[in-house]
């Protein structure tokens, strides 16, 4: 018999567990449901826009009651659970209805806190938390004019917005002369009283209520200062306190709200708690992403995975009050000690504040402009250096060393037809339908179901504010740290840390010893793992060729038919008639339908097909030739340009040294495809500075310039040093690839991880430490030693048959 | 039921596949991690792509052209994405595969 499961509390945070629960383990419980509202689940986050108008109750909801029955569940609705039987395990509601259960699952949610003045229960005085309220208050400004909202926070706000909407005159009234002070400074909050003042709202900062008066129902506000206000609608939004009743009636552990540990379990095993009536590690919880990844562990434990836990990290605030922008993270006050780099535009509506203590940055808040938003969190989290970015960084992400995506940033002004995502032809209409339709919450739901920034991903910060524009005020980014996949929970970063501490040397042991929720991991973590075991144990690792893209297993560039490209190595683009002559015959042999000049100077061989590649690699290799590796996540190639022995420009031999230098790098792995250049003087025909590596020659010596890109977004190299001999090149160009080798994730090139880690880390590594740039040489050295066997001539010898049909029948 | 032999377990790659070739086009025949056997028509729902080509985990195989990532035992793409491809029965005898074409 299947095991019974209740919950209390049918809103957004237990209903997620649910549905995470079914994803998990569909049939593991009989599922019974009790919510006191008369509705199905529905999105509590979205009840200003339905104050305000621009939504029906009908369109915020999340689960209706068909869902409930496609899924078997049991939903009690309009009934409150009063009292939980633990030695009986039964839960009993107040009509008498009982229902047992093995597992007990609390999302009894919050409530908001009354001010205890005398009045506060006289009819017209209410709280915003509920589809009533909002009934109540639609109602209300039908029949009367003047209302009050106590509490000038994000709630208080939104409320006194729908109110002044729906035509009443609204008064605001908050304790301090902050508004909305747990996310905005002093400056910020000014800003935003002007900008609501001008839009009708009226303010009383610095009030403290006192008393509630009326008759029949509410007439006046009275305050401490013996002043007073008429109301005929009062609203009360100071806060809000997790909903403990019952729980603390069932004698179960609760502080300021039911405690659970790191598995969401409360004090009785057999229950479990999660959302805002719940209390770990002394936090408490009101926005909606951190109660949705408690769902993911919750549901976890519930399906008896038993491998999740939940973190509660620095979490960021993206919030859209009534149409303006918000966004703020971390220690945005400062103290005595930090300093405030500060941009403020009062007649565009926009302010901006960063914090930074010791060349990091601890704090921000941004007002009207919340673009970068994301941008700087992620500078908080990883604790990036910022004195390189620093002038600029204020501006934000399109002016720090970038000219690829500097214009359209902002989407509320997009019409629906405007495309957002170039590679799949995804409009702003498409996804905000998809968002508003499918419930989506994240970036990756958003990707999963429009493919909106699933390919290349330039767009995915445009996407974001899409979500946030569309998802209305409560929006906030998924916090913490970026899972590798979801297979774990580990960063790239942990994961490549534990490989070393554990010494897991190969992608089983790994999947072991980390708990992978997957036993096989999957297409997205198998390639990286392959990478970081292939690049943490160069000497020992077995190459696992079915962890690997099709591309890099055969060695070869699959195709749109099929079919693939055949790129061999052409040295720093220096070739002859004879072998010229070689590609055209063999290009003729095996009928080469294409044959195209790429851009790093060789020559690629389009539609081949998949049995010919063997045979096609085995004349090639008589000719001389090696794979290009242009299929790869490794050096693809050397670009050069004549330099000084035909050039009458040239300063040095950068052909001469481009060939050295491939000979050095080539059938290296990386963590994302490498390219390099040499330029013979500073007219830089070989466009090096848009290379992973570059090198201009100058008649001194040898410019190194690094962090390039001229795909996706087109990024200038950073200068790293200037050597003055060939010698000193190939050192220097040895060492920092083996740096980005070692630190780089999976599919990060070169240019995000320098932004990531900082120039002045990778010169500090490389360039200033003598000793360290010799050892990470050596360690380069040393791993070549293994990979510069040519792959082809190897697969045409020995694996012919990984590239035949298996049999052929009639 | 006709069974058509296919050859030894041993040469598809564990976590792999090998192609058989038909009159009516290529058939996928993958073996997972734990020598099960599943085979499908050898064209993803979505733009066509050599589902034999995909990395495999699990029980499913992710296109090599757009990531898709198709269920071996029903054919059908997982996820939000919708499409299905055909699925062939197997069973593997003594070590050696056949498929019901």
């Amino acid at each position: 018999m299947k095991e019974k499961l209740v919950l209390i509390g049918n809103g957004m945070a237990g209903m997620r567990t649910l549905e995470e629960l079914l994803k998990l383990a569909p049939d593991k419980y009989d599922i019974t449901v009790f919510g006191e509202e008369p509705y199905g689940n529905y999105n509590r986050i979205m009840l200003s826009p339905v104050l305000a108008g621009e939504k029906t109750i009908n369109e915020i909801m999340i689960n209706d009651l068909q869902w409930y029955e496609e899924n078997n569940v049991a939903l009690h609705s309009g009934k409150k659970v009063t009292r939980i039987d633990r030695v009986k395990r039964q839960v009993i509601a107040d009509d008498g209805t009982v229902e047992s259960y093995d597992r007990l699952l609390l999302a009894t949610g919050s409530r908001p806190f009354m001010l205890p003045v005398p009045g506060a229960d006289l009819p017209g005085v209410i709280s915003f938390r509920d589809i009533k309220d909002v009934d109540t208050m639609l109602e209300t400004s039908r029949t009367h004019k003047k209302a009050v909202v106590i509490g000038g926070g994000l709630l208080g706000l939104e409320a006194a917005n729908g109110l002044m909407l729906q035509g009443m005159a609204v008064t605001v009234v908050h304790i301090s002369e902050t508004l909305m002070n747990q996310q905005l400074d002093n400056a910020a909050s000014e800003l935003m009283l002007q900008e609501l003042k001008s839009k009708g709202l009226n303010f009383l900062m610095s009030h403290a209520t006192e008393s509630i008066s009326g008759e029949d129902r509410v007439e006046k506000v009275h305050f401490k200062d013996g002043s007073e206000i008429d109301a005929d609608l009062v609203v009360m939004a100071v806060g809000i306190r997790p909903n403990i009743e019952l729980a603390q009636s069932a004698g179960i552990h609760c502080e300021r709200g039911i405690v659970v540990d790191d598995t969401m379990q409360t004090f009785d095993p057999t229950i479990y708690a999660v959302g805002e009536c719940v209390q770990h590690r002394s936090q408490t919880f009101g926005l909606v992403a951190p109660l949705f990844e408690q769902a993911k562990v919750c549901a976890n434990h519930l399906a008896q995975m038993g491998i999740a836990r939940y973190i509660s990290t620095v979490t960021s605030t993206k919030l859209k009050v009534t149409g303006i922008d918000l966004f703020s993270a971390g220690d945005f006050n400062g103290d005595d000690e930090t300093e405030d780099l500060v941009f403020k535009d009062a007649a565009r509506h926009v302010y901006k504040k960063l914090v930074i203590r010791d060349d990091r940055l601890i704090g921000v808040v941004l007002y009207g402009d919340t673009v970068d938003g994301t941008w700087y969190f992620q500078l908080m989290k990883d604790g990036t250096a910022i004195s390189d970015i620093r002038e600029n960084m204020l501006f934000g992400q399109h002016h720090i060393g970038d000219s690829g995506h500097g214009a359209a940033n902002s989407t509320d002004n997009l019409p629906d037809d405007a495309e957002i995502c170039g590679c799949n032809g995804v409009c702003k209409g498409d996804i905000t339908k998809a968002i508003s339709q499918h419930n989506l919450y994240t970036l990756d739901e958003v990707k999963a179901h429009t493919k909106a920034s699933a390919s290349c991903g330039s767009c995915a910060g445009l996407v974001e504010q899409i979500l946030a524009s569309t998802l209305g005020s409560d929006f906030n980014d998924t916090p913490s740290k970026k899972a590798m996949c979801g297979c774990t929970d580990l960063s790239h970063d942990e994961v490549k840390t534990a490989i070393k501490a554990q010494e897991l040397k190969n992608i089983p042991q790994l999947i072991e010893a980390l708990e992978w929720k997957n036993p096989d991991g999957c297409h997205s973590c198998r390639p990286a793992l392959n990478y970081y075991m292939l690049s943490s144990w160069p000497r020992e690792y077995q190459d696992d060729p079915q962890s690997r893209f099709i591309n890099e297993r055969v060695h070869a560039n699959i195709q749109k038919d099929g079919t693939y490209s055949v790129v061999p190595r052409i040295w720093g683009g220096v070739t002859n008639p004879r072998e010229l002559r070689a590609i055209a015959d063999i290009s003729e042999k095996y009928k080469v339908p294409t044959v195209k000049i790429t851009g790093g100077q060789r020559i690629d061989l389009l539609g081949v097909k998949k049995d010919d590649l063997p045979k096609m690699w085995a004349d090639l290799s008589d000719a001389g030739f090696v794979s290009g590796h242009a299929y790869g996540k490794s050096l693809r190639t050397v670009k050069t340009c004549v330099g000084s022995e035909w050039c009458r420009f040239g300063t040095q031999d950068s052909t001469g040294l481009g060939i050295k230098v491939e000979k050095m790098t080539w059938g290296s792995w990386t963590p994302h495809k490498f390219k390099i250049a040499v330029s013979g003087c500073p007219r830089n025909c070989a466009e090096a500075t848009i290379k992973d590596i570059g090198v201009v020659c100058v008649d001194s010596g040898y410019e190194l310039h690094v962090g390039g890109n001229g795909g996706i977004k087109v990024r200038a190299t950073d200068f790293l040093c200037k050597v003055a001999t060939e010698e000193e090149a190939m050192e220097y160009i040895a060492a920092y690839m083996q740096l980005y080798r070692e630190e780089g994730h999976y599919l990060e090139r070169t240019a995000p991880w320098i932004e990531r880690v900082g120039l002045k880390h990778v010169q500090a590594l490389v360039v200033e430490d003598e000793t360290n740039r010799k050892r990470l040489a050596q360690r380069f050295y040393e791993s070549q030693e293994n990979a510069q066997t040519d792959p082809w001539a190897e697969h045409a010898a020995k694996y012919k048959e990984n590239y035949i049909p298996i049999k052929q029948v009639s | 039921m006709s069974w058509t032999e296919v050859g030894p377990l041993a040469d598809i790659p564990n976590k792999g596949s090998r192609v058989l070739v038909t009159k009516d086009g290529d058939v996928a025949v993958f073996r997972t991690a734990g020598d099960e056997v599943f085979a499908l028509f050898d064209q993803c729902p979505h733009k066509a792509g050599p589902l034999s080509q995909g990395i495999v985990y699990d029980k499913r195989v992710a296109c090599p052209l757009h990531n898709w990532v198709i269920d071996m035992e029903s054919g059908e793409a997982t996820g939000p994405d919708e499409g299905c491809t055909r699925t062939f029965e197997t069973k593997i005898e003594n070590g050696v595969v056949f498929i019901s074409l």
